[in-house]
């Protein structure tokens, strides 16, 4: 549904995507993953024919986004990221405007406008002027337009940015109806929204697609050189020494607290030496409360990740600087 | 077309809804009515409206930008341009339907100056064919004039350089224009050709001028065309 191959977007010297290729099938619900200034609305602005692409192509439901810009808008329900309106209209004004936009017939409109104000729990203030609205109202608005048309492909920006709790948790599960019937791509750069309502991440920092796949995969990526914690009671020397020599470990950090040994373990690639490390302690005769995995949880990995493309992203900066110092020298 | 018809109604009632209509109307209105009062409704003078139309012209060089300041400017500062150029709407059609809004408005504003028209046919005898053409010039310099003003709000976010460019340009087509053709005598015709003034005053004097209705008709579109283009290069910055 979604083709995006090498795209590329300058502005000015910086480049805020960097050739990034993905694809989105039909009916997926995809999660654009990144902190802030990572290049997402950037992505979002080129699919959505807001903005062109400095190079790279990309096309929505078969039409490029630039030379085929007008069949690609049709087909694409789009909420920018700050739900921008016209605040001196009435919220039922707005939508039977858009409707018009997007060429649909006075019965259509108002069955369109029934049926989205119905999805979006606008009854109580359709009929107010936007400008009274409060920034949850408005997002529900934004969202009705961008349902309005009934269009293939709904690209969010950061739908749930500025809701309350609850506004959240539904429109989370609305975004998750949606995707019965729609493809969606929705933006976020709060792990657990994306965690919660999308089958496919795809992470994105500096301009660059660092990761991409379920929230699963993900997760089994990190998995590798994941953690143990446990506490062995008996003397620290010992203990220590005794869970090092176990075939797995490979390093063992400790802290000790009324003669329990609260250890560390990290653990060789793809090894989980849980079961020897009991029969260790049991051998021993020490006594042992806890022992458990700590799988690395999806925002360590996040984090992680985009810090490592952050350090790269600035010693390429440093690096340019000394090149063009030593060029002027 | 329907996208236009649907801009254009947008656009329109944005003025409507908004205060700055009834106080354009009013400043309007006071306006013409001075400037009827003082230049035109004389007794002893020639029964016309064109010292009205002559001045007004002169006015409008500030008011039109004024007016049509908000247009773009407005949708790039509150971010709006995103929905609009998102939606399946052409650049085109985005410029057309704000002028349309502009210039529909600017012909609301100017039905009440029948009201003097009105006056003079009773109190002298007003020639009705010369007021006609008088009132199609108004038309025509008011297209151009927002034509203008919706290029000044198109190249900008802040609203009131959209203004102060707008009545610069107007000013440069007006007044710059009929000085400079005195200055330099070997750029006379062109300067001349150029001014707003000089071809208005055939229409204000009742003079069904084609050459007039060609200047004010493909500048209005020359504006319109350089708004649309400068709409579509924003999208590349």
């Amino acid at each position: 549904m979604i083709r995006v191959h090498n795209l590329t977007k300058h502005y000015g010297p910086r480049k805020a995507v960097d050739s990034i290729s993905f694809h989105i099938e039909e009916g997926e619900i995809v999660g654009f993953l990144g902190p802030n200034g990572a290049g997402k609305t950037t992505t979002l602005r080129i699919l959505t024919c807001y903005m062109p692409a400095t190079s790279g192509s990309a096309s929505v439901a078969g039409h490029d986004v630039f030379s085929e810009s007008l069949a690609v808008r049709r087909v694409i329900g789009y909420l920018p990221e700050n739900v921008p309106l016209y605040t001196d209209m009435r919220a039922r004004e707005y939508l039977q405007f858009r409707g018009k936009l997007h060429g649909l017939g006075k019965a259509e409109r108002d069955a369109a406008i029934k049926r989205v104000a119905d999805l979006c729990w606008m009854g109580d203030f359709i009929d107010r002027p936007i400008r009274q609205l409060s920034k949850g109202m408005r997002q529900r608005v934004g969202l009705a337009d961008a349902l309005l048309h009934d269009p293939k492909v709904l690209i969010l920006d950061e739908p749930t940015i500025g809701l309350d709790p609850t506004q959240i948790r539904e429109t989370r599960h609305l975004i998750k109806e949606l995707a019965k019937r729609h493809t969606v791509l929705l933006s976020s750069h709060i792990l657990p929204e994306v965690e919660a309502t999308c089958q496919r991440t795809i992470i994105i920092a500096g301009g660059r697609i660092v990761a991409s796949g379920s929230p699963d995969q993900l997760k089994e990526r990190i998995r590798g050189g994941s953690r143990l914690i446990a506490e062995i009671h008996g003397p620290t020397p010992d203990v220590t020494r005794s869970v090092e020599g176990v075939t797995g470990v490979k390093s063992v950090a400790h802290t000790s607290n009324n003669g329990w040994v609260r250890l560390t373990i990290d653990t060789q690639k793809e090894r989980d030496p849980r079961e020897e490390i009991v029969k260790m302690a049991v051998q021993r005769g020490w006594p042992l409360r806890e022992i458990r995995l700590e799988v690395g949880s999806l925002e360590e990995f996040f984090v992680q990740i985009t810090a490592q493309q952050q350090m790269r992203a600035k010693g390429q900066a440093e690096f340019a600087g000394l090149a063009s110092g030593e060029a002027a020298a | 077309m329907r996208n236009v018809v649907a801009l254009t109604q947008r656009e329109l009632s944005a003025y409507l809804y908004s205060p700055i209509a009834y106080l354009a109307g009013f400043a309007f209105l006071l306006l013409t009515g001075l400037l009827f009062i003082y230049t035109t409704f004389i007794p002893g003078q020639e029964s016309t409206v064109t010292p009205l139309f002559t001045a007004m012209a002169s006015a409008f060089v500030l008011c039109l930008p004024i007016l049509t300041m908000r247009l773009l400017s407005d949708e790039y500062a509150t971010g709006t341009i995103e929905t609009l150029m998102t939606a399946p709407v052409k650049d085109v059609e985005v410029v057309l339907s704000k002028f349309l809004g502009v210039w529909l408005f600017y012909c609301m504003l100017l039905a009440p100056t029948l009201i003097h028209v009105a006056l003079i046919a009773v109190y002298g005898q007003l020639d009705w064919g010369v007021t006609l053409v008088a009132y199609l010039g108004m038309l025509l310099l008011g297209a151009l004039y927002a034509a203008v003003g919706v290029f000044a709000s198109a190249c900008t976010r802040y609203q009131l350089v959209a203004a102060i460019f707008g009545v610069g340009l107007l000013a440069a087509l007006t007044f710059l224009t009929d000085f400079m053709s005195r200055q330099w005598p070997g750029m006379r015709h062109i300067l001349a050709y150029l001014n707003v003034g000089g071809q208005f005053d055939d229409f204000s004097q009742g003079f069904f001028d084609t050459t007039a209705l060609v200047y004010f008709v493909s500048g209005t579109a020359f504006f319109l065309f350089l708004a649309s283009k400068v709409l579509e290069s924003k999208r590349w910055r």
